[in-house]
């Protein structure tokens, strides 16, 4: 299904996924030092500039990315206008704009398996305390199968819901028989599971 | 255990498709997604460790970058965002409801359910949310605390749905209250 990584080619999706997150923290840690408004518009500018260098198409997926941040900007104008304290506003306001644009500039551009790769080495001390790789790794697959199938099951039940009722959009109603069927889902899926040999470490 | 992943897998799905639930608007014109709903239902069902481990992969695949958050949010700028602390949240929250779950038996399933969910979804929750919010927006505990209080009747309502479901789950199909088992 359904990843944040964007189709259009960009030469930060040649750059090693390690690299990229290294330098995510790195630039992230830095921007929470800026001092002063006027030295935020920098990592602004910046991140601007990155979007801007791989294309207006990309540059506008990107801005679609940083739509969730819009109330909290409004949130954050409308607080430091009635303070009458601009300065601080601009600097927070700025501050959230290039993090998280920065931090989904690494997501658009980091495929889902480089992603992986590095999770399963950041997450390999946890061997010692006994977590198995194989199952943290089938459980991620389980879920990204299982999603987009429970959408389905719930646009169905929906579609159910809407030939018998005299109102328009189904709403809790569907929850119920949307988790029922999930749970025989799951038998299903244990009883599929133990005939293969069960889930690998 | 094979049964234990996979029931862990499928609550995080429905976590997750929960999300993509169009979110409805209460009287106060706040939205409310029902993916909290879910993670709430994670712990009353799954227990603690199980529902921890549900929501927490949750967590874990949005940082991978998997638009699994309401609205199709997700990828590593959520975690600079100020709702981070309400994502990492979740974790503690479904533990703590599963927690809840595992000690009160005594109690009908839907006042149980409604009480983790209430304590864990809520309680639980809004303590490192709002730590998350402060944060990021720079404002003192208390201002971000009034932040999140428009958010808190939706959060209520959930968690009797929350009971009421588990209740009407456990019902249907005797055994699945993995917490109480």
């Amino acid at each position: 299904m359904l990843s944040l990584t964007s189709e259009t080619p960009t030469p930060f999706h040649r750059i090693p996924a390690g690299a990229k997150l290294g330098a995510l923290a790195l630039a992230s840690a830095a921007i929470f030092q800026i001092p002063s408004p006027a030295l935020m518009a920098l990592p602004v500018a910046v991140a601007a500039a990155l979007y801007l260098s791989c294309g207006l198409r990309f540059a506008r997926q990107g801005l679609r990315a940083l739509r969730p941040l819009w109330p909290f900007l409004a949130l954050l104008t409308l607080w430091h206008g009635i303070t009458q304290d601009w300065a601080n506003g601009a600097m927070l306001g700025g501050r959230l704009l290039a993090t998280v644009a920065l931090a989904n500039l690494v997501t658009m551009t980091t495929r889902l398996e480089a992603m992986i790769a590095v999770m399963a080495k950041l997450l390999a001390p946890l061997r010692l305390i006994g977590a198995k790789p194989g199952r943290i790794a089938f459980a991620i697959g389980l879920v990204l199968r299982l999603t987009p199938a429970m959408l389905e099951r719930g646009r169905q039940l929906g579609l159910a819901w809407r030939a018998r009722a005299r109102r328009r959009r189904p709403g809790w109603q569907i929850v119920l028989p949307l988790f029922l069927t999930a749970l025989d889902d799951a038998d299903h899926i244990a009883d599929a599971v133990k005939a293969r040999g069960g889930i690998p470490d | 255990m094979d049964r234990d992943l996979i029931m862990i897998a499928l609550f995080a799905a429905l976590i997750a498709a929960l999300g993509l639930i169009p979110s409805v608007t209460l009287i106060s014109g706040v939205p409310i997604s029902a993916q909290s709903l879910g993670v709430m239902l994670s712990g009353v069902i799954l227990g603690a460790k199980r529902g921890a481990l549900a929501a927490g992969l949750v967590v874990l695949m949005v940082a991978l970058g998997l638009p699994l958050l309401a609205g199709g949010r997700g990828g590593i700028g959520v975690f600079a965002g100020p709702s981070v602390g309400f994502l990492l949240g979740w974790i503690a929250a479904a533990f703590a409801a599963g927690l809840v779950m595992e000690h009160t038996r005594r109690l009908p399933v839907w006042a149980a359910g409604t009480l983790a969910a209430f304590l864990g979804g809520i309680v639980v929750l809004y303590i490192p949310g709002i730590i998350g919010m402060s944060v990021i927006l720079d404002k003192s505990l208390a201002e971000a605390t009034g932040f999140a209080l428009p958010f808190i009747p939706g959060d209520i309502l959930k968690s009797v749905v929350a009971g009421v479901l588990a209740a009407a789950l456990h019902k249907a199909r005797a055994g699945v209250l993995m917490s109480r088992a």
